[in-house]
């Protein structure tokens, strides 16, 4: 009987805590269509995480574009076919790098930012001070970061995709004697609706993982300011492994749907 | 005869546990209204984690919490923001928010207390009021990080009161701040008290603050505290509660307080002022 109640035990902790993130997940998204409305928040967290974060996604996005025009044309000159370089930098920056790189550089500044900034207020009992004070946690500081994360990754992602392809344009105009026109068009021609909503969806998924990671573990947070610290870090490798997991998911979803 | 004391707070064998071991176990007791109670006990016995209950910021795992006549334990989250906003609270630390000014921490419960109808225009002129009741009146602008920590406990109790709840709950109010401040908080804290006619719950870890609240009251003819003892504080009682490891092992009065032999009860009673 030992070895099933240690089982137990061992996986108590952990069940619970995944339920108790759905639980908040839930609550955040049905704080959407419940007032109050903290709008003047949104815009607040969308500055921080969209207009804070374009910095980062510019670089994270031209060089990303810049590599794999490299990597790719080398491996299209085994079959001639250089001129398809920005074919495949577009197919993979739009399906995969761009929302993949994007969300990770998000997570990283912002799901760390999240969990850190609502860890800091649990630790410091702003958050009881909040409850006390006639607020709903959730949807003062939880909803509107859902929502900001929501709407400015897919356009974060947006950027990113361009900037890349700019990468990967100056990348074979300098390097792989590519006319412009000749890597715009095969970068332009070879994009479908499907690519696009792909890329367009996996961010949006993304973003909720980010924020509903942060925020969770955040206002999970106990042990002072080492319990801060602790939650930052797990917040960025939970979103991190989730990002790749839902990655493969959906990607899954869509060659499934294409075949 | 006497007329029925109304019952502002009711504690009927409430026991909170985290993780199985009891932060307060079967503690019952009732606060009536104007009723002043001090709360001792030594760090870890449980004293925050009632008043949070008090507040319905914990749920207990049995027992009933009642304030103003309704079962916290039974009510949603939601439906606790009403009857919240009729209890202030002093946090350990004041639990000021960062990212507002003083002037916002303290319009705070004004504009988001549900059932809180406060006009706009009617707002700053109460923040300022409650600002210069606790001495802050040039402190609008300011940031928490800005003050000192007793200032911040001054602002904390400003925004605390501005709602004027009748139900005031201080966790450690003195709580690491030199003996001089404390002494000016508790100074408010009876002056709040004794103006508004609150129903007050004190936590602390000092004696000496309990004596205060018990044996002073606020003249606000001249503006500063006085000893009330035997005159004008008597008709208002002043109970003292002991926890030790989460159970109520003392309710009384200070004489009684005073007298005990338990060990642990009299190493908080110091000679009174």
């Amino acid at each position: 009987m030992r070895g099933p109640t240690f089982l137990l035990n061992f996986l108590k902790e952990p069940v619970l805590a995944v339920q108790e993130f759905f639980v908040l997940t839930g609550n955040a998204l049905r704080n959407i269509f419940r007032k109050p409305h903290y709008s003047d928040d949104i815009v607040l967290q969308m500055d921080s995480i969209g207009v804070g974060s374009l910095q980062i996604v510019f670089m994270t996005g031209f060089f990303s574009g810049a590599v794999m025009a490299l990597q790719m044309s080398r491996a299209l000159a085994q079959y001639g076919q250089v001129g398809k370089t920005g074919s495949l930098v577009s197919l993979t920056l739009v399906r995969e790098l761009g929302p993949v790189l994007t969300a990770i550089m998000v997570a990283g500044r912002n799901a760390s930012g999240m969990a850190s900034e609502l860890g800091s207020m649990k630790v410091t009992e702003q958050i009881d001070a909040m409850r006390a004070l006639g607020t709903d946690p959730v949807q003062k500081l939880v909803t509107p970061r859902l929502i900001a994360t929501s709407v400015m990754l897919p356009l974060l992602v947006v950027i990113a995709d361009f900037v890349g392809l700019f990468g990967g344009w100056v990348i074979s105009s300098l390097f792989l004697d590519l006319t412009s026109r000749q890597y715009w068009t095969s970068a332009w021609q070879t994009l479908e609706w499907n690519d696009v909503l792909q890329g367009l969806l996996k961010p949006l998924m993304f973003a909720v993982v980010i924020s509903m990671i942060g925020c969770f573990y955040g206002l999970r947070t106990t042990g002072g300011t080492q319990g801060v610290g602790r939650s930052t870090t797990q917040a960025v490798v939970t979103s991190t492994v989730l990002i790749f997991i839902l990655d493969l998911l959906i990607t899954k979803i869509f060659v499934f749907q294409s075949s | 005869m006497a007329e029925p004391q109304t019952s502002i707070l009711r504690f009927e064998n409430v026991t909170v546990r985290y993780d199985e071991v009891a932060a307060i176990e079967d503690v019952s007791f009732e606060s009536f209204e104007g009723e002043s109670r001090v709360i001792l006990g030594a760090a870890g016995s449980g004293k925050t984690v009632l008043l949070k209950t008090a507040m319905g910021l914990i749920k207990p795992d049995s027992g009933k919490v009642f304030a103003f006549g309704k079962n916290l334990a039974a009510m949603r989250e939601r439906d606790l923001f009403e009857i919240r906003s009729k209890i202030g609270m002093l946090f350990q630390e004041g639990a000021l928010f960062d990212s507002m000014n003083i002037e916002e921490n303290v319009a705070y419960p004004l504009l988001n207390q549900p059932s809180i109808k406060c006009p706009p225009d009617q707002v700053l002129p109460r923040v300022e009021e409650a600002l210069k009741f606790v001495e802050l009146g040039q402190t609008l602008e300011k940031f928490p990080s800005e003050l000192s920590g007793g200032m911040r406990r001054r602002a904390a109790i400003a925004r605390a009161v501005v709602t004027a709840p009748p139900l005031i709950l201080y966790d450690s109010p003195t709580a690491g701040l030199d003996p001089i401040t404390a002494h000016t908080i508790i100074a408010l804290l009876i002056k709040e008290r004794d103006i508004s006619h609150t129903t007050t719950l004190v936590v602390t870890q000092r004696y000496q603050d309990g004596n205060l609240i018990a044996n002073f009251s606020y003249n606000s003819e001249r503006g500063e505290l006085e000893p009330a003892r035997h005159g004008a504080r008597r008709e208002f009682l002043t109970v003292f509660m002991v926890l030790r490891e989460g159970r109520l092992v003392f309710e009384g009065d200070q004489d009684t307080l005073e007298s005990s032999k338990d060990d642990y009860i009299s190493k908080f009673v110091k000679p009174r002022v």
